[in-house]
């Protein structure tokens, strides 16, 4: 699903991510842990396209990205959902509107529109809010508008870059949860995430990236990870 | 593909209502620009005018008979002058024919002729030139046959006129395209604060997978929604100021001058074709322009 093999990418000489070889398979549930600044952002950024590595090569579902034309980058984002610590919801836009948005980019007609918003809302837990707008909302409610907007279009792929990080830890589970239920149905999920708490009673595979390198890739409890006396629970509000 | 271009026209509609201010903002430079365009724009299609004006007036060499010259004479001296180089054509006008002329000319004003008591106009044969340079020559020619009284021709004046005009034409073009530039510059830069304002909506857009044509198309829609919309307002400015320009300095003024303005209508059917043209493409240069750094993502 997702193959890295050397990647390398640095940022006017600083290191990014140097020689990163891993592999994600379709239906995973990965977390990918590590200090600040460690290169999980570039990481990410790698997978939708974002950047550019240096060196190395870039497979998703067996296709090469580095070389792909910038014209096909919307194709190849389409496949991934993105849910973002901040939410990144349009204010101006209704719930339900926000959801519809993601499907009107990809040309999706109306009719398909009115069917498949109020079922992503019902999966999620919101449906009685498709009205409201973001503000409205509770932050735990918006994290669900942005994780129905990421589902809405079936993508094969969702990447959650610190979902719970400006939740509370009861909110946070809820979310966790529900993304549990959207691997279950068979999306592979990669989350980026500072919570110990929430590494280890999940017990998914763990990949910790320190310094730009890989320094640990096993199932398990993040307290196994190398730096974990800098992490505290719920670093919310932290960016990398 | 036609969906989204129907889905860019709503979006397109939506934005310019829910970024009010800022559209009024644009509609307002460009109306402001387009108003300048269009004062040049009357300058130039009025001198222009006039320009053709004279030289249709001034292509010609009248020769003015003594009343005492026989007609058989005059009717020689024409064989003659139609061999000359430089004639493309020979006429002759009797001083009734000339006094009809005038009488066209003054419109309204030509009870004043009336009181005449005797036609003071002379006979005249006039020549048409192929080419005013060639006028001198003929004009010389001309001269040189017994029963002429006069031989009027315009070089100087046409030379001097024709200088004028082109050097106002000249001019009055350079200034156009200067403003089509800066009015292109203040729109893109009115522009590059909407799309500036809505630069998280458009990074969503593009994690979601939008194409960089889907995320342009309201914006190109917005730029010339509002282009159009300038230049509607423009056009019927201009047309109403014009009417009163015209007003004011009167047909009187314009009979005695002898050359006409242009007129209105021609003038408003000629400003919506190229006010329209230059709003929409003022508005969607801005847009693509101010746009392009934001879809670098």
């Amino acid at each position: 699903m997702i193959e890295f093999s050397n990647v390398t990418k640095t940022y006017n000489g600083n290191i990014g991510i140097e020689n990163v070889s891993v592999a994600i398979e379709q239906g995973e549930f990965v977390f990918l842990v590590g200090p600040s600044g460690a290169g999980k952002s570039t990481f990410i950024k790698l997978i939708i396209k974002e950047i550019n590595p240096e060196s190395g090569s870039i497979k998703i579902k067996g296709r090469e990205i580095t070389n792909m034309p910038n014209r096909e980058i919307p194709n190849l984002r389409r496949n991934i959902g993105m849910v973002f610590q901040d939410f990144r919801l349009l204010p101006r836009k209704t719930v339900y509107e926000n959801v519809a948005f993601a499907m009107e980019v990809v040309h999706k007609t109306g009719r398909s529109i009115k069917r498949h918003v109020p079922q992503a809302l019902e999966l999620v837990g919101i449906r009685d809010k498709a009205d409201r707008y973001p503000d409205e909302l509770s932050a735990g409610e918006q994290q669900r508008v942005a994780i129905a907007r990421a589902i809405i279009n079936n993508p094969r792929m969702l990447i959650a870059d610190e979902p719970t990080g400006n939740l509370d830890p009861e909110t946070a589970w809820e979310i966790m949860s529900l993304l549990n239920e959207i691997n279950r149905k068979g999306t592979t999920i990669v989350m980026v995430t500072h919570s110990k708490d929430i590494v280890d009673r999940m017990g998914k595979r763990v990949i910790a990236i320190d310094n730009g390198h890989i320094v640990r890739d096993d199932v398990g409890a993040y307290s196994a990870g190398p730096d974990d006396e800098q992490q505290t629970e719920y670093t919310g509000g932290l960016m990398d | 593909m036609l969906k989204s271009l129907g889905y860019s026209i709503r979006q397109g509609f939506r934005q310019i209502f829910r970024n009010r201010t800022m559209s009024i903002a644009s509609c307002f430079s460009i109306t402001a620009m387009l108003l300048i365009l269009g004062i040049f724009f009357i300058l130039l299609i009025n001198v222009n005018m006039v320009a053709e004006t004279v030289k249709g007036d001034y292509d010609t060499i009248e020769v003015f008979m003594l009343d005492k010259t026989e007609k058989e004479d005059t009717l020689a001296i024409m064989d003659e002058l139609q061999t000359v180089d430089g004639v493309s054509s020979v006429t002759y006008r009797t001083k009734k024919e000339a006094l009809e002329i005038l009488r066209d000319r003054w419109g309204d004003q030509s009870y004043l002729l009336d009181n005449l008591a005797e036609n003071p106009l002379p006979n005249s044969i006039v020549i048409k030139i192929t080419d005013l340079s060639k006028a001198e020559k003929v004009a010389d020619r001309a001269k040189s046959y017994d029963g002429i009284e006069k031989v009027n021709y315009y070089k100087d004046t046409v030379d001097k006129i024709m200088k004028v005009t082109n050097f106002i034409q000249y001019a009055a073009l350079i200034i156009m395209a200067f403003l089509i530039i800066v009015s292109i510059v203040v729109v893109s830069n009115t522009v590059k604060l909407t799309v500036h304002a809505r630069g998280d909506e458009i990074s969503i857009m593009k994690y979601v997978g939008a194409t960089n044509w889907f995320i342009r198309g309201p914006f190109l829609f917005e730029g010339m929604f509002i282009g159009i919309i300038s230049a509607a307002v423009s056009v019927g400015v201009i047309a109403i100021l014009y009417a009163r320009l015209v007003d004011m300095i009167g047909e009187d003024i314009l009979v005695m001058l002898s050359t006409p303005m242009v007129d209105e209508s021609f003038l408003v059917k000629n400003l919506i074709i190229i006010f329209v043209a230059l709003g929409v493409s003022i508005g969607t240069c801005g847009s693509i322009i101010s746009m392009r750094r934001f879809l670098d993502v």
